[in-house]
């Protein structure tokens, strides 16, 4: 029982460390996406954003420098992407191939030059990353069966950014349904048209939407080199900004929804590590390969329209020009 | 409708300047990132170009990567055609060579190798277009984004090649999760080896007799597009969809066929890789060809033609590459996948972008204006 | 309809001394060798509705988009209120104090009706604000002009009528002292647009200056204080609605025409080759685009379609050749019937003989990057005549898109020449060419002249005739009231997905055409037709 207790809150804890970069990159696509322009560069946006960080905080020494490079690494991608795609009405999925391809070379190539270490960044000290945050009393709560160990590891014991992640679940949400920006965002990316028409540039507004979506991008990749870990390593996005792509998608575009579906793949993510080699009552062996595939099934499913439909914006992937 | 009457670019503009602008100012952008590395950029050609050509096995070497390239390519550019962006060729590939090494893995102690290779043909192609299936009648049927769901479809063949290799197939006495070998008879032979049936001796290399079944792929798909009746309905569709379906033709059957051929052009480097090179089922031995597919369309102008030349050009960075990542320190193999980035970006994403500026100059080269001939 | 009569004794509010609401001077604007709008004058009076008139491509619709700020006029000047306006785009135009309901209404199909009214116009960075500003401001505009919609309803949700109406008060909450409608009655019912008409009369009540874009001359009469005719992008007449006419108007819409003489004996019908039976097409929304039509075509014969676009004559022909699903009724072929429960594909439909020149050539006629020699089998393309037990003949085809450039003339006659670089008259000719050439038993032909050159126009007609001459049935849709009268046998007329009268060829005029084509023919002379002929 203890036991038991014991694997499900450090299953827990790990959800928890999982989910962290996908929430913040579905939420960077949520934003994205709902201004009408695809991303499926968030991989990329993340992985680049996961390199200057890593590099900036270890010849700075500072997290906090190395965040805000890997913030600015990403906006200037999100504004490629833009550019491709607002400005020449590039074809939004290839501009995020190019994206993702050249970011996965590069990285690499810059990687071995500059710190010579065959594409990893070095070790960085404990004080260049972010750090657990313990929180009080959890040494002494600890002792209480179930609660203690709970808020312990699930709550407390945590990096900032992580608790960033979540607080900015709440700020998108507030941001999309509360705010004149997110009323233009979502009117944006439904019909351009009723925006244009009403004054608004179309243009200046999707060009901010990409912008947040760097920005947030840009604190995932972050949070994979400088929190998470502490370097580098060559390909570490290794398809999360993928299955945050899925995540937003099976969250329908809604950001508490999506963080839900980010933390349930960050879930099974968690489990499939445990349940290797376990042999489940009346099921028999799951392969543990089956269950980290399922993040991607269960997309492909909601896709197909057979539990709900997600229904993307309507512009989406439309280039805006005026009729005239 | 703009106010002043545009003169069209002439066509040898449109097929052949602007993507050569495009390419150049992705290699310029490259040598931008050599000089940033602290090299030169004209040396690292020079190195690049030698190793590609330079000695006796880089032709070969070069030539084995162009080899999955136009597989992958035609893959893209077949469903381009129809309008369709397949980005699945990876898992695709990576299904064609589970279907190719099943095959062989049951019958290569049976069967001569005459009936082993259109079998393992037929393999790589049904397995390559069952991997597209799900996603193309969902595209076709359920209107499901094609590109969201062959993405998902990558990862999930990753996993099941996984899974397949690590607790399925992996020969029993043997720690990687690989197949065992196949017997001899069911090895593609590789190009040195069929020189030397003429008496030609030739440096050793992945070179196999892949090649000539990609030659045969550049001819059908040709042949296919542009000479028969099913070629002509999937361009419908691509170009004019309401034209499509003035004309009777059922749009969404040709998405599926456009999409099972692409598929199985993909699974044709499945047969490349494991029966030509490395005679066996192994893990990621797709490495990234389904995306460079994508490039090498793009480039190609989706022409088989484009496509061979396309192919070719990245058989020399891959091979070239590799050779300067052991030439100057200072370079990775990854440098070609960055120049690959830029090729995707400069000639799909930013495919106009020099238009209005070529079509300035045109306009400033022509001085005395005549009007317009073919004006609608 | 038969409402609206009453609205046409509404005290009419006459202001002459005070500046007129819009004035718009020498108003200029071509596209190309096109000249939509020529030296157009046109003075509103504040507080009042104003009618404009006229056929398609008469250029209303132009001038409403100069004023809106869609396009900058080429030469002349707007006033406002007596005040030089420059209107750049919508921004300036919402400054200016115009709004304006579009045809297609730009709304955002899952906003509230209260986010669709307020994007745009928020009072701050925070919704709540503006949530709650809007509210009252929009409570208030309700009781005034008798606009009631459910603000937190789901704008798709709601009728066509409603929408329209959040489009009002998306103008009017952004202070718009004038408004323009463009054919807002298009999708209303009957009683929807009395209900419009209800809102329209309250609004000028209160000094609002309305502007109506509609080609229904009933509408005109009933609502309007002043009319303004357009044609051929000028303003050929402004009347007093109290001192004109339907008929009056009808003639000034459209014009003199000059009946084309085209060399063509009298019809010699034969077997009835196309019969149509209460044929209905239903669009996504539940409306009725072709409502309960019903007509016959011999062997022999051309029947004309006549009407102002939009009234259900491009369904009928998309219906008819097997690109719309019949939603009710039938129709029969050649002896086949085609209903909602055996539906036939264009393929099909063609299989049975009856070719079909589709109105809009570069939708659907033509594929733009396919050579003229591919082009010039598209729905033929599975013919054996050009394809082998796989591969297509190339050869065959070329030599057959040069049979077809060679036999209507097409320029330049060069069949691997791209679809897009000849002249909109030269694409015409050769998928003309295409459908005539198998000499289909029947024929249905949309705008065949559309933007043909005049030579090019009496040898198609010429075509059309021979064709009826060696007994095909042939379907002539156009909006070219000339071209029917020419070249039709018997007219149909069209409003609103129905058919509201019959005349035959020869003892059409334009001006009885006219008034069917506005709907507003007394009701008794309207239905006789059927089973004649």
């Amino acid at each position: 029982m203890e036991d038991l207790i014991n694997i499900a809150i450090s299953t827990l804890a790990g959800t928890v460390r999982v989910s962290t970069p996908l929430i913040l990159c579905a939420m960077a696509g949520l934003f994205s996406e709902r201004s009408g322009i695809i991303d499926i560069s968030l991989e990329g946006k993340m992985l680049a954003a996961a390199f200057v960080a890593a590099g900036v905080a270890y010849v700075t020494g500072s997290a906090w420098v190395g965040l805000g490079g890997g913030i600015l690494i990403a906006v200037g991608l999100s504004l490629l992407h833009g550019f491709a795609c607002i400005t020449h009405n590039g074809n939004h999925v290839v501009s995020g191939v190019a994206i993702n391809i050249l970011v996965s070379g590069l990285t690499v190539v810059l990687g071995v030059v500059w710190f010579h270490q065959g594409g990893q960044t070095p070790t960085l000290p404990q004080e260049a990353r972010f750090l657990p945050i313990h929180f009080p009393l959890a040494e002494t709560l600890s002792e209480i069966p179930v609660i203690g160990p709970f808020y312990a590891k699930v709550i407390s014991g945590h990096n900032l950014l992580v608790y960033l992640a979540f607080a900015l679940v709440a700020v998108t949400s507030w941001v999309v349904y509360k705010t004149r920006f997110g009323l233009r965002l979502r009117a944006v990316g439904e019909n351009p048209n009723a925006v244009d028409t009403a004054g608004i540039s179309v243009t200046f507004l999707r060009y901010r939407a990409v912008m947040i979506c760097g920005i947030l991008t840009g604190i995932a990749g972050t949070y994979l080199s400088v929190a998470q870990n502490a370097s580098f390593v060559r390909e570490m996005s290794a398809g999360q900004g993928y299955i945050a792509l899925a995540a937003m998608i099976f969250g329908k575009w809604r950001p508490v929804p999506a963080m839900l579906a980010c933390l349930m793949f960050g879930f099974l993510d968690a489990v499939s590590i445990r349940l290797q080699g376990v042999v489940l009552p009346g099921i028999g062996e799951v392969p543990v390969q089956f269950i980290q595939a399922l993040p991607y099934i269960l997309t492909v499913v909601l896709l197909a329209g057979f539990i709900g439909k997600a229904i993307a914006p309507k512009a989406i992937g439309v280039p805006y020009v005026k009729e005239r | 409708m703009s106010t002043k009457v545009k003169k069209p670019l002439p066509v040898w503009a449109d097929v052949a300047l602007i993507p050569l602008i495009n390419i150049l100012l992705a290699l310029f952008v490259a040598g931008l990132i050599v000089l940033a590395i602290g090299e030169d950029p004209f040396e690292a050609l020079e190195i690049l170009i030698l190793g590609a050509f330079g000695y006796e096995e880089s032709l070969g070497y070069t030539l084995y990567y162009t080899t999955n390239f136009i597989f992958t390519g035609l893959a893209v550019a077949v469903a381009f055609h129809a309008s369709l962006f397949n980005i699945g060729g990876e898992g695709q590939a990576y299904i064609g060579g589970l279907g190719v090494g099943l095959i062989l893995l049951a019958l290569d102690g049976i069967l001569p190798f005459w009936m082993l290779l259109p079998l393992a043909i037929m393999a790589a192609a049904l397995f390559g277009t069952a991997w597209v299936a799900v996603p193309a009648y969902l595209q076709a049927y359920r209107g499901s984004h094609i590109v969201i769901t062959t993405i998902m479809f990558n990862f999930i063949a990753y996993f099941l090649m996984n899974y397949l290799l690590v607790d399925v197939i992996k020969a029993p006495a043997q720690m990687s999760p690989e197949s065992r070998v196949f017997a001899d008879n069911a090895h593609m032979p590789f190009m040195h080896e069929i020189l030397g049936w003429f008496g030609i001796e030739t440096a050793a290399t992945p070179l196999n007799g892949s090649l000539f079944w990609a030659v045969v792929c550049c001819i059908f798909v040709w042949i296919f597009i542009w000479r028969t009746r099913w070629g002509y309905m999937l361009r419908t569709v691509g170009q004019n969809e309401s034209a499509a379906q003035y004309a009777g033709i059922d749009s969404r059957k040709i998405v599926m066929v456009a999409l099972g051929i692409s598929g199985a052009l993909a699974g044709f480097v499945g047969m490349n890789e494991v029966m030509g090179v490395h005679h066996k089922v192994l893990l990621n031995f797709v490495a990234g060809y389904g995306f460079t597919g994508i490039a090498v369309s793009l480039m190609g102008r989706n022409h088989p033609v484009g496509i061979v030349l396309a192919s070719l050009l990245f058989g020399i960075l891959y091979q070239g590459g590799a050779e300067l990542a052991f030439e100057i320190p200072a370079f990775s193999r990854e440098f070609v996948v960055a120049i690959q980035g830029l090729i995707i970006l400069f000639c799909g994403a930013l495919t106009y972008m020099c238009k209005p500026w070529i079509e300035g100059l045109f306009y400033m080269l022509q001085s005395d204006p005549k009007p317009a001939e073919k004006e609608a | 309809m038969a409402n609206t009569e009453t609205l046409v004794e509404m005290v009419q509010p006459e202001s002459e001394s005070s500046p007129a609401a819009i004035n718009l001077r020498g108003i200029s604007k071509a596209f190309g060798p096109v000249q939509a709008n020529d030296d157009v004058n046109l003075s509103v009076p504040k507080g009042t509705i104003h009618g404009i008139v006229g056929e398609n491509g008469a250029g209303k619709s132009t001038l409403m988009s100069i004023l809106y700020g869609f396009y900058e006029a080429d030469r002349g000047d707007i006033y406002i209120s007596g005040k030089k306006t420059k209107i750049k785009n919508s921004t300036d135009a919402i400054k200016a104090g115009i709004g304006m309901v579009h045809q297609h209404f730009m709304l955002v199909d899952n906003f509230t009706v209260l986010e669709n009214i307020m994007l745009g116009a928020e009072s701050g960075a925070m919704l709540s604000g503006s949530i709650a500003a809007a509210r009252t401001e929009l409570e208030r505009l309700e009781r005034e002009y008798g606009l009631f919609v459910n603000l937190d309803a789901i704008t798709e949700e709601l009728p066509v009528g409603e929408q329209q109406r959040v489009e009002i008060l998306k103008a009017l909450y952004r202070g718009a002292e004038i408004l323009i409608l463009d054919e807002p009655t298009g999708v209303l019912t009957p009683q929807e647009t009395d209900q419009l008409f209800k809102i329209l009369d309250s609004l000028r009540s209160q000094g609002v200056t309305v502007i109506l874009i509609t080609h229904k001359l009933r509408e005109i009469m009933a609502i309007t204080n002043n009319v303004s005719i357009m044609r051929q992008g000028k303003i050929v007449a402004d009347r007093k609605t109290s001192e004109t006419n339907r008929e009056e108007l009808a003639e000034l819409m459209v014009g003199r025409k000059v009946r084309i003489e085209i060399d063509k004996d009298d019809p010699n019908p034969q077997a009835m080759l196309l019969d149509v039976d209460n044929l209905t097409v239903t669009d996504s929304q539940g409306i009725d685009r072709l409502d309960h039509v019903s007509f016959g075509i011999r062997a022999g014969e051309i029947v004309g379609i006549a009407g102002v676009s939009g009234n259900g004559q491009s369904e009928l022909l998309e219906a008819l050749s097997g690109i719309q699903p019949v939603s009710e009724g039938s129709f029969v072929l050649n002896g086949v019937t085609v209903n909602a429960n055996n539906p036939k594909d264009a393929a099909e439909i063609r299989d049975l003989g009856c070719a079909h020149v589709p109105e809009d050539r570069l939708r659907l006629g033509l594929v733009k990057t396919f050579n003229a020699a591919e082009s010039s089998i598209l729905g033929y393309h599975l013919d054996p005549a050009y394809n082998g037990r796989i591969l297509t003949k190339p050869d065959a085809i070329r030599n057959h898109c040069a049979d077809l450039m060679e036999s209507f003339d097409v320029r330049p006659r060069d069949p691997s020449l791209k679809s897009a670089n000849f002249s909109g008259g030269n694409q015409q000719k050769l998928i003309l060419a295409r459908e005539m050439k198998d000499k289909p038993s029947v024929l249905l032909v949309g705008q065949p002249t559309r933007g043909v050159d005049i030579g090019a126009i009496e040898f198609i007609h010429k075509q059309i005739v021979a064709m009826r001459d060696e007994g095909s049935a042939i379907l002539l849709v156009s909006v070219e009231l000339d071209e029917v009268m020419s070249l039709a046998d018997r007219i149909l007329v069209m409003f609103e997905g129905r058919i509201v009268g019959e005349v035959s060829g020869k003892d059409a005029d334009e001006k009885t055409l006219g008034l069917m084509m506005a709907n507003a023919l007394p009701r008794n002379n309207k239905q006789k037709q059927e089973g004649q002929a």
